[in-house]
């Protein structure tokens, strides 16, 4: 970014610090060897809303800062230097953003206020599969508008057990009866609604949940303007910001051993093989860096080269954070394949990321079709 | 920024009165050596001459030596409204190495004097200098250099031999690195000098190059001389005089080498004139097409880089260590492309010369290899590493043993 103004100069600040005073990798570590089902700790979540950050990107009118995604950024990529667990991308990002792109003004009064305070934790429900795949969505919404039933499948769905809502990404006929993809919210404790909890790598919270019969107020249905492909690019490009923090410690953790650890005779950051991986490493990340600011600016302007952009960012950032916690481990040697040292964290953290919302295959075939190719 | 608005009208109207209508588009070729039409040749001397007495060839050096004295931004300006009416600018190219390395280095580091004496020339676009930098045993090794001068009292004698000059047989200077102390520790008896080459004591031979052409020479200097008061910073101390030129050398390089094709095809429409493509309008190649995607998005990211360091660098027009990230990420774009081109034209894309093949089809293949010299020519792809793991990173010097 070419220069923070003040005030994300102050945000910056706070969350350098507070990451690193509050959020250590220490606490991740504890939280995975408790094991806990929701995938982070409540007060770790409830430090982090009294800093105003599940508000930042809603709108003054409903509750929040509004502050937009270049601000919001700031905040990600330090949270995901330490790989601080959070509902903060689930709900305070995607499900804000969901309600915002898609939502009625009165659903937006009635929703955003608790979403930017942090009590309500609305969660949008996408995957059918083990691969994002908009295109083949099964949910669906059926019925007359005074009597709506939900039906399907939905699975990985982040922070689902601690989800208060969920915003169901389904099928929708329209007036004509075409359906089209829209999304509808519902309470997660609704008859209906069954979840179970799934263990993945990087002991994040996820859920498999059904939604068996599902009866749906029609004012929970969200056919807004929205368009969801939209949606999975303010995911993706917003992930993409976690991750590169993610990226940028793994790289500052790897530069620090080069520069400590000696084998024969020297520091092994000396040998050529090793600074040219290092050089290589940096490079990429500073190329990076440039697709990700660039996609949240343009996120921020709402502006045309959204979609290319934002397939630039997560295809790039995937490959890079691919490509970085593997060496990190690599050029630690036997200590980084230890449980003890935390760069296994960065790799299992990686892959899980690197998967959502489109992994770097599917925005090069994204990034091609857009260049009409 | 509504005060540039006044320039760019007075930029637009200057060159709606003085830019030949024949030169638009044409490119850099009506200045490439090579003799065209009489006409579109006069109008390139008439375009360089006409440009040269405002000063904007050389746009941000100071006007008192024939500089344009204007600042970055209005130097931005006069290149975006040149791009409008398809003007280039020729200075650069027929200045060789002194619009864009020597120049600034002596603006930087030159005497009141020897900036008169060699800057208006290089504004001109009538001098043209090369570089006497690499010599037969020091090419990525530069401080081995073997090439010596004397201070004979009244001038500097030079015997030794330089490699890769390019374009020392149609230059009127040369800008050196030369030995001039043996007892030191080799990077602290260099010197820079600068010379004339229409002498007894020099002597060129062109080599020929795998494109087929011969853009570079070999340099003999035998007993040539240099004035006293050519030497460019002080006496031993060209290693950071050269090392702030080759600075220069890697900002000029940070873009992508423009497509050679003249009909602007980009690479995904000449893959797709020779590949073919499927009934939702991709790639039939889906490896081929992978890869020209991973190669857009390199160059997309590239570009943005190149943007993002100019605007954390805004006020600031340092040469910074980024420079060497930018060139050898530039190199990759250009070598990349090159590369797939040639993939998707198959057999049309091994053409050497003939009418099997369209111009377009051979520029291609001798583009291609003469693109293999960016990841060897301004310090290699693998010296640029060594600068941003020692420079950038802060890691232990690997290749200065003892």
């Amino acid at each position: 970014m070419a220069a923070l103004s003040e005030e994300q100069q102050m945000i910056k600040d706070q969350a350098v610090a507070w990451v690193k005073e509050q959020a250590p990798l220490t606490t991740f570590r504890a939280m995975r060897d408790q094991g806990t089902e929701l995938g982070f700790f409540p007060e770790t979540w409830s430090a982090m809303t009294e800093l105003g950050w599940s508000g930042m990107l809603v709108p003054e009118a409903y509750g929040g800062a509004g502050l937009g995604y270049q601000t919001l950024g700031l905040v990600l990529e330090q949270l995901g230097r330490n790989l601080v667990p959070s509902p903060l991308f689930a709900s305070s990002v995607l499900g804000a953003s969901a309600l915002m792109q898609f939502g009625s003004d009165e659903q937006k009064q009635r929703l955003l206020p608790s979403i930017a305070d942090g009590s309500r934790l609305m969660v949008v429900a996408m995957d059918e599969g083990p691969r994002f795949n908009p295109a083949s969505v099964a949910t669906r919404l059926l019925g007359s508008p005074d009597s709506l039933i939900l039906t399907g499948e939905k699975c990985f769905v982040m922070e689902g057990m601690a989800a208060s809502d969920f915003l169901v990404v389904a099928l929708i006929e329209n007036d004509a009866g075409d359906p089209s993809l829209g999304l509808v919210r519902v309470s997660a404790d609704a008859p209906g609604i069954h979840r179970k909890p799934v263990k993945t790598m990087d002991s994040r919270g996820y859920a498999n949940v059904s939604f068996d019969q599902v009866a749906v107020n029609g004012l929970d249905v969200l056919i807004g303007e929205g368009n969801i492909e939209k949606l999975f690019d303010v995911a993706g490009v917003t992930l993409s910001a976690e991750m590169l923090g993610s990226a940028a410690a793994a790289f500052d953790m790897t530069l620090e051993y080069l520069k400590t650890r000696k084998q024969f005779g020297q520091v092994i950051g000396g040998f050529q093989a090793l600074g040219h991986r290092a050089a290589s490493l940096y490079s990429e990340m500073e190329l990076t860096r440039s697709c990700v600011e660039a996609a949240l600016a343009a996120l921020d302007q709402d502006r045309a080269d959204v979609a290319e952009l934002a397939s630039l960012a997560k295809g790039k950032t995937s490959e890079f954070l691919h490509e970085m916690s593997s060496q990190l481990i690599q050029i630690h040697g036997g200590i980084g394949m230890t449980d003890e040292f935390d760069a296994g964290f960065y790799l299992k953290r990686a892959r899980v990321v690197e998967a959502a919302f489109g992994n770097a295959a599917y925005h090069r075939d994204r990034f091609a079709t857009a260049s009409g190719f | 920024m509504s005060d540039l608005a006044p320039f760019r009208a007075e930029v637009a109207n200057w060159l709606s009165d003085n830019f030949p209508q024949s030169l638009k588009g044409q490119g850099i070729s009506p200045f490439g050596g090579v003799e065209g039409e009489a006409e579109i040749d006069q109008d390139a001397a008439l375009w360089r001459d006409r440009l040269a007495s405002r000063g904007w060839g050389t746009p941000t050096w100071p006007a008192e030596l024939g500089g344009g004295g204007l600042n970055h931004a209005e130097a931005k300006v006069l290149s975006e409204e040149m791009h409008k009416v398809g003007a280039i600018n020729p200075i650069p190219l027929l200045a060789g190495v002194g619009g864009t390395m020597v120049g600034p280095t002596i603006l930087e580091y030159g005497s009141e004097d020897q900036k008169r004496r060699h800057i208006p020339g290089i504004c001109s676009g009538k001098i043209r200098w090369c570089l006497g930098y690499s010599e037969p045993n020091a090419g990525s090794d530069l401080a081995s250099l073997a090439t010596k001068a004397e201070d004979n009292g009244d001038y500097w004698l030079i015997n030794g031999q330089k490699v890769w000059t390019s374009g020392a047989d149609i230059s009127q200077w040369c800008g050196a690195l030369v030995r001039t102390d043996s007892s030191v520790k080799k990077r602290d008896g260099i010197s820079f000098l600068m010379l004339k080459m229409d002498q007894p004591g020099v002597e060129t031979r062109p080599i020929k190059l795998i494109a087929g052409a011969s853009p570079f020479c070999e340099t003999f200097f035998n007993d040539a001389k240099a004035e006293k008061n050519d030497l460019l910073g002080n006496l031993n101390d060209g290693w950071s005089v050269g090392k702030r030129l080759l600075q220069h050398e890697r900002a000029s390089q940070t873009g992508a080498r423009p497509t050679s094709n003249k009909v602007g095809l980009s690479l995904q429409q000449l893959a797709k004139q020779y590949v073919g493509e499927d009934d939702q309008g991709r790639l039939s190649d889906p490896d081929l097409r992978t890869r020209i995607a991973s190669h857009l998005m390199h160059t997309k990211a590239h570009g943005l880089t190149v943007a993002r360091i100019a605007a954390e660098a805004k006020g600031n027009p340092e040469v910074s260590a980024a420079a060497s990230i930018l060139k050898n990420s530039a190199t990759r774009v250009s070598q990349e492309r090159a590369e797939l081109a040639l993939e998707a034209m198959g057999n049309q894309g091994v053409g050497w010369e003939g009418d099997s093949f369209t111009d377009d089809e051979i520029e291609h293949v001798r583009g291609w290899l003469s693109g293999k010299a960016i990841s060897i020519y301004g310090g290699s792809y693998e010296i640029q590493n060594n600068i941003i793991a020692k420079n950038i990173l802060g890691l232990p010097e690997t290749t200065q043993k003892g």
